[in-house]
């Protein structure tokens, strides 16, 4: 089938739009982060900021408690997501390696939990926590982060399990391994891409996580960098230039990670979410 | 055995007998796999079942058992559990307030997911007729809108539409709407949605495009030989082979999307706390304002566990059609 010039133009000047549409408001964070203020509190916009400054990240980073807050996100991001993994990664194999009754069950329960609606629960959350008197503490944090992530890892590492085949185990164990020692030794260095996929996930969506922070920590030595950043407009009145200093500071972690997990994120997500 | 000789005093003798052969048992086993066999699964399984029951099912229970509770700041701060009955749920169920929020909350997921999956699917389909280089370059800027932080997307949104200095003002009065120039987007009900739709449908856009792009790589060329052989057209192509392929995953998409629409919290909450005059406030958002925010926890719990019960109605649909879908895959 020929197609005529116009044919072959249309979808490529499509496609052109919608990049522009699709990347411009992360462009414009960028963008208005580098701009002197001048530029940014103007009648014209400027779409290509020529002069470029740095002194609204340093406004944002000389913020209060910005490195508090810095260490309490990653503190409580990388906690949960080790927990979830050590505790994925016995669930995942036992799924994925064996046969036994329940299993049905076992999947099911992970692919309900894997939709809670945390974003619902965070009254009785709060109850629970304040009558456990942890309110303001990074541990409910960190468990429950824990448990949000946890469904999703059990299911894509099921799949990165099965994924490796059975018989290098079967050799590992004719050789005199037992069947822990064949994991540890020959399953777990090819599990290595999968376990880092996983768990870089695993990060972006405790990062990322807004409800539950919101309600538990109301002291601001005690939250995280999405808190901070939700009311940075609020503490810095229409300073934009260190807003989007501040975002970009916050996005710039998770875009790179993601640029580059883009493809697993695709297999990850409909070997997780959607086929189970 | 300190354990065997404090059990021998209280339990009967059978259950004596029963851990005693335990540990000879399986040595009598033959190969060293069988051995293992029977309680390892169950073991592996325990600290993630544990985790999920403690931390998902408690909370889920909890949230049940305060709904049925008087729970406002006296009974709060005096640690009081004063049961009510269903008194919240009449209550709740009985204002209008909130049979307006249901309303709402429905309309915009409609309209959402109305938008969130067509064009997710044409842009889906653009990319598959896009060559290489543009391809890449379009999903670069897909892959830039999923990845961005909700919080730090809402904040960028907040600024794409201020009233002062907003890029979207400019823009719009740049091309001719001059009223526009200095409008506030988040004074009206009408205009605030917009925004969050306008930022929800951006993030939402790429998952579906880059996954029906990957579907549709999985479609056999013959089909479209045999289809044009017949003498289909562009058209025709799509309605007979394209669309038919597609259906199961655009099928579980969209549930995916109402779910995921539906209990929307960071978008609507950091665009604007769900104002003005709590005109934006979808369910989620009015538990929230209406148990933390107003101090009725019971009341807040009620509506929430009201909103947990549509989506758990939602959830089991959608994992009946995927399970359906992959019924040899589990």
């Amino acid at each position: 089938m020929k197609r005529s010039l116009i044919g072959r133009l249309w979808p490529n000047a499509t496609a052109a739009v919608l990049f522009v549409v699709f990347a411009f408001p992360v462009y414009w964070m960028f963008a208005t982060a580098l701009k002197p203020t001048g530029d940014i509190v103007t009648e014209d916009p400027v779409f290509f900021p020529t002069d470029v400054t740095f002194g609204h990240f340093a406004k944002a980073v000389d913020a209060d408690h910005f490195w508090t807050l810095v260490g309490n996100s990653l503190t409580v991001t990388i906690l949960a997501v080790l927990f979830a993994l050590v505790i994925a990664l016995l669930a995942s194999f036992a799924l994925a390696r064996m046969r036994f009754r329940g299993r049905r069950g076992f999947l099911l329960t992970f692919m309900i939990a894997q939709m809670a609606p945390w974003e619902v629960m965070v009254i009785a959350i709060y109850m629970i926590v304040r009558d456990a008197e942890m309110l303001d503490s990074l541990v409910p944090l960190t468990v429950f982060y824990m448990i949000m992530v946890l469904p999703f890892t059990i299911l894509t590492l099921r799949g990165y399990v099965a994924a490796v085949p059975k018989e290098l185990e079967e050799s590992a164990m004719v050789d005199g391994c037992t069947r822990g020692q064949a994991f540890v030794r020959v399953i777990f260095p090819l599990l290595a891409p999968g376990l880092m996929a996983t768990s870089l996930f695993g990060f972006i969506t405790a990062w990322n996580e807004f409800p539950l922070v919101l309600i538990l920590n109301k002291g601001v030595e005690k939250q995280t960098l999405p808190l901070w950043l939700s009311s940075f407009q609020t503490t810095f009145g229409d300073d934009w230039g260190a807003t989007m200093a501040a975002a970009s500071l916050f996005a710039l972690p998770i875009l790179v990670l993601f640029v580059f997990l883009q493809r697993k994120a695709v297999s990850g997500l409909t070997t997780g979410a959607v086929k189970g | 055995m300190s354990v065997q000789t404090e059990r021998t005093d209280t339990a009967p003798a059978p259950v004596v007998r029963k851990t005693d052969p335990a540990p000879p048992g399986p040595a009598a086993g033959g190969p060293a796999g069988r051995r293992r066999g029977v309680p390892a699964p169950y073991l592996l399984l325990l600290p993630a079942l544990l985790a999920t029951v403690v931390l998902l099912g408690w909370p889920l229970v909890k949230n049940g058992l305060l709904s049925f509770q008087n729970l406002n700041p006296r009974q709060l701060i005096l640690h009081l559990t004063e049961w009510n009955g269903v008194d919240n749920y009449t209550e709740v169920l009985g204002s209008s307030d909130f049979w307006k929020v249901v309303q709402r909350s429905v309309v915009f997921t409609a309209v959402n997911v109305a938008l969130i999956m067509v064009l997710g699917t044409l842009v889906g389909l653009l990319l598959a007729r896009l060559g290489k280089g543009m391809r890449l370059l379009l999903m670069l800027g897909l892959v830039l809108a999923w990845a961005m932080p909700v919080i730090a997307a809402t904040t960028v949104y907040q600024w794409l539409f201020a009233q002062r200095f907003g890029v979207v003002n400019w823009i719009l009065d740049a091309l001719g709407w001059h009223a526009m120039a200095d409008y506030n987007w988040f004074g009206s009900q009408l205009s605030t949605f917009s925004v969050i739709t306008l930022l929800i449908v951006w993030q939402s856009v790429p998952f579906v495009a880059i996954n029906l792009y990957a579907a549709t790589t999985t479609i056999p060329k013959e089909l479209y030989e045999a289809a044009s052989l017949d003498g289909a057209g562009a058209w025709t192509g799509f309605t007979s082979v394209t669309f038919p392929f597609l259906r199961p995953f655009l099928w579980a998409t969209t549930f995916l999307e109402v779910i995921w629409v539906f209990k929307a919290f960071p978008q609507i909450f950091a665009i604007n706390a769900g104002g003005p005059d709590r005109l934006t406030e979808t369910l989620p958002i009015y538990a929230f304002v209406e148990g933390p925010g107003n101090q009725h926890y019971g009341m807040g719990s009620a509506i929430s566990f009201l909103t947990i019960l549509i989506l758990l109605g939602l959830t089991a649909y959608y994992l009946r059609t995927v399970l359906k879908q992959e019924e040899d895959e589990l």
